[in-house]
């Protein structure tokens, strides 16, 4: 399985390569893709599932977007601006992007700057629902200076203005196509919804929702030699077990993407050897949750899980990080994910210069440590071994998503606590349930009625100062937000929250990362939240198949225009 | 017949009514939502417009009356428009799908070729074969026949889709290669070489539901002859003299079909409820598929318009389950 498991780093080599002279447009011929969640629409601004926002990119295409090294670089742009080339405006401001110049879009029409303000007018729209609408944030207006310049003016200064028309989050609509779709009547366009107007390698030729997608090659597509690949096919449905099936075993399929299988299962798949996986890592970091707030069903509905009522167990640091020290992480990692996964320490694990090098103490299992930090906190084990203090038995309600990897961990991590004297209660609550958000059910993750949680998060893009704001004073879920908002753990530290506005005021990039490091310490120090695995994206690729660079800072797809047939 | 008939259709309007405002009501009360398969890296107040966007802000009963306005009025005249080419489609909005933003009704006719194709084959050859193999187990009862076909139900029944789904899959597609495992809905059949890839695509997901629906029909089928070849009137059809091939396929037959025509009418709405489970094994993306992806995504009006088009559909059949009887039985009369 070793052997046969390239990195990334060995896909972006093979990209690398000379091309042959014969490649040209079409030449590869017919390109089939599977993705085991159906794409429902080719608008990302009405979806933000991943499975929508993939297949949309490979039609539309953003200013600038994340390669897969997480490097900004120009794409519909000429260059990313910077405060260094004058882009950036020395106040923060504002930035000025200025399109290539000769751009069409399919239908034989030039992509002006019009298009580009328009498509902040489309996603900006109070009626609208833009799913998007985070990348537009503090945006003030959209200024067209000619044909091809566009300036984005910002309310406040911006150190990072890199949200609007940037990544796979936020490309270019065609402004003729969408003119009659804004605010209320975006839902009616389906037409436009399914058949976007693009600059990409590919356009749409049958979308059926749900099902299948075919593409042909875009004929204006600003490189004449590209795409390699003539047609493509995007199915979708099914199970990620027989997507892989179909790319390593019976080499139907050409890529398969994000195979979340049990790491045996990828090898055994890879024994077919028609096709080999391929794997990269972003920002997901599997981790429990800590609530510092008490759940206990006896308070009433005002106080409960809020911050009026603290947690009589967990507000214990000591208890915290016991919890902790008794995690085996490279056994989770063993289990769990395999290739796609490292342990992790950090609640950024990257990119590079912003993961904190302060806490790789947690890697090694310190089963005794956890028992004299309990110890020293005054729990002392009971007759059945399960610790008490003052009458009170230290028993935890354990919840997370099913998922056939989670409810593993949660019997590991139970037995682990077990033995250092913590009982663990374990539920695990459907995810349309527990990530749906509605304020109703007590089984939400944001309601938080259980001690600790475990599940999943990540950050668009490289920079986090938006996920590391998430923990700020005031952001947590309660009864007055309907129970909204992204501070789960209901942690409160002005420090911490001092400096993540001093983040938000820092332009220097060696300076934020710094900063965030920092504040990642403090998170991750006081035990607030317990990283357990830093989790990479597994996809199959066919042996056939060239050119692919597994990229988990944006599309998978981003580079499919590149993608070619082997030999 | 014809009174009786108008009678039942009437009678069916208030049924539909209340099972369409209950299957809404258990959506509203189930827990759930749209946004669920959203990444957590949108904020919440964007999740919220996003709600509105759909619609969710108002209340139940405002938006169970405009689904019902749509669907009782404007998605008819679109269908109509659309099978009979007059320009009597409705302006304005439709039942759109939340997943998609789509109209619900294109969706559902653009589903509707793979279900018929794959589901509706699988009935078709069940009971052809089911009716002949429970006649001949029953006139043979306890042969060696007989008994294999006891073996084969059993292992029918009991064998569960997801278990032989996969099982075929292994065999034909994996170690011999003569399958694909994923279902082409694109394939445009207009040539030989093309009915032969339809063909093959299909031939595992037919033979896996052809299985479960043989062991059942036949099962009914046999039992129903058993009971009517002790009964009287098949003695003195022989004592008349009648041979074994008239009294067998005549009269025994057509009394026996009466409660295995309830079974096998009652049977087709389930192929347009498709098969959920058989169609996600094997990518056939049909309506089966699309029922569940919409109740995983809490697509509400999905859910609704199709869960009260089988329920039309079911309230139908049954209908022309008991015209049936009174064409099979003469005795039985409705008027």
């Amino acid at each position: 399985m070793k052997t046969k498991f390239a990195l990334f780093g060995a896909a972006t080599a093979l990209a690398l390569l000379p091309m042959t002279a014969s490649a040209q447009r079409g030449s590869s011929g017919h390109l089939n893709v599977i993705y085991w969640q159906a794409p429902s629409i080719m608008n990302p601004y009405l979806s933000g599932g991943t499975k929508d926002v993939d297949a949309a990119n490979i039609v539309l295409e953003p200013l600038a977007r994340y390669n897969g090294d997480g490097v900004l670089v120009p794409w519909l742009a000429q260059e990313v601006p910077t405060v260094e080339n004058g882009g950036v405006a020395a106040d923060l401001t504002s930035i000025t992007w200025r399109l290539q110049e000769g751009l069409l879009w399919s239908d034989g029409t030039p992509v002006t700057s019009a298009d580009v303000a328009f498509t902040a007018q489309y996603c900006m729209d109070p009626a609208g629902g833009c799913a998007q609408l985070r990348q537009f944030n503090g945006v003030e207006s959209v200024e067209v200076v000619d044909d091809l310049t566009v300036t984005v003016h910002f309310a406040q200064p911006t150190p990072v203005p890199y949200g609007p028309f940037v990544t796979m989050g936020s490309p270019i609509i065609q402004a003729a196509q969408f003119a009659e779709c804004l605010g209320a009547r975006a839902p009616e366009c389906t037409e436009a919804n399914f058949y976007p107007i693009g600059t990409g390698g590919f356009r749409v030729t049958d979308f059926r929702p749900n099902d299948v997608i075919t593409f042909e090659a875009n004929p204006n597509y600003r490189d004449p030699a590209l795409p390699y690949f003539a047609t493509m096919t995007l199915k979708g449905g099914g199970d990620a077990a027989s997507a892989g099936r179909a790319v390593m075993e019976t080499g139907e399929m050409d890529y398969a993407w994000n195979l979340q299988l049990a790491p045996d299962v990828i090898a055994q798949m890879a024994q077919g050897g028609r096709g080999v996986p391929v794997a990269a890592f972003g920002t997901l970091v599997e981790r429990i949750e800590i609530n510092m707030t008490d759940p206990s069903p006896n308070l009433p509905p005002e106080t409960r899980s809020t911050r009026a009522a603290p947690h009589p167990i967990l507000s214990d640091i000591r208890v915290r990080e016991a919890l902790s020290r008794a995690i085996d992480r490279e056994l989770l990692v063993e289990i769990g994910y395999g290739q796609a996964g490292q342990p992790a320490c950090n609640l950024v694990p990257a990119p590079p210069m912003f993961a904190s090098e302060a806490n790789e103490n947690c890697r090694a299992q310190d089963l005794d440590r956890a028992r004299a930090l309990l110890d020293e906190a005054g729990w002392v084990p009971g007759p059945d071994g399960i610790r008490v203090k003052d009458g009170v038995r230290l028993v935890l309600d354990y919840q997370s998503s099913t998922n056939a990897v989670r409810q593993d961990f949660q019997a590991l991590i139970q037995q682990w606590w077990r033995e250092i004297g913590v009982e663990a209660n374990l539920r695990n609550i459907n995810s349309s349930v527990f990530f749906g958000g509605d304020p109703a059910s007590p089984d939400t993750f944001q309601k938080f009625y259980a001690d600790v949680e475990m599940y999943a998060n990540n950050f668009p893009g490289t920079d986090p100062e938006q996920y590391l704001g998430q923990y700020r004073c005031g952001m947590e879920p309660r009864p007055e937000t309907q129970w909204q908002g992204e501070n789960i753990n209901r942690f409160c530290d002005p420090a911490y929250d001092a400096l993540h506005s001093e983040l938000a005021r820092t332009a220097n990039i060696e300076e934020r990362a710094r900063i965030a490091r920092e504040l990642n310490d403090i998170l991750v120090q006081n035990f607030v939240i317990i990283p357990l695995v830093h989790r990479g994206r597994v996809s199959a690729r066919a042996t056939t198949l060239e050119g692919t660079d597994l990229n988990t800072w944006d599309t998978e797809l981003w580079n499919i225009a590149e993608w070619r047939r082997a030999g | 017949m014809f009174n009786y008939t108008l009678r039942r259709l009437l009678l069916a309007i208030p049924t539909l009514l209340f099972i369409a405002l209950v299957i809404f009501l258990l959506l509203e009360l189930s827990p759930g939502d749209p946004m669920s398969d959203m990444p957590l890296t949108i904020p919440p107040e964007v999740r919220q417009a996003m709600r509105e966007a759909l619609g969710l802000g108002e209340a139940w009963y405002i938006r169970f009356y405009k689904w019902l306005y749509l669907f009782a009025i404007v998605e008819p005249s679109h269908i109509l428009a659309g099978m009979t080419g007059w320009d009597i489609a409705m302006e304005g909005p439709r039942i759109l799908s939340f997943q998609t933003r789509s109209p619900v009704a294109d969706i559902i006719a653009q589903r509707m070729p793979q279900t018929l194709w794959v589901v509706g084959l699988s009935y078709v050859f069940g009971v052809l074969l089911a009716v002949p193999i429970g006649v001949y187990s029953a006139y043979r009862q306890y042969s060696w026949f007989d008994q294999t076909g006891a073996f084969v139900s059993m292992v029918g029944f009991s064998l569960p889709t997801f278990f032989t789904g996969p099982l075929l899959i292994l065999i034909f597609s994996i170690w011999l290669g003569w399958f694909p495992i994923i279902y082409d809905t694109t394939l445009v059949v207009d040539s030989w070489y093309d009915f032969f890839l339809q063909l093959r695509q299909m031939a595992m997901p037919v033979f896996v539901l052809t299985l479960y629906n043989v062991a059942q029909i036949n099962r009914f089928m046999r039992a129903s002859m058993l009971d009517n070849l002790t009964q009287d009137y098949v003695r003195t059809a022989r004592a008349k003299g009648l041979t074994e091939k008239v009294v067998v396929l005549v009269h025994v037959l057509r009394n026996s079909l009466i409660p295995v025509v309830t079974v096998i009418a009652l049977g087709i709405p389930a192929i347009f409820t498709g098969a959920i489970i058989t169609e996600q094994i094997f990518r056939v993306n049909g309506l089966g598929q699309l029922l569940i992806t919409a109740i995983y995504a809490s697509d509400i009006p999905m859910v609704l318009t199709l869960s009260v088009v089988f329920a039309i559909l079911i309230v139908l059949f049954n209908l022309i389950a008991d015209l049936l009887y009174a064409i099979l039985d003469p005795r039985i009369r409705y008027d």
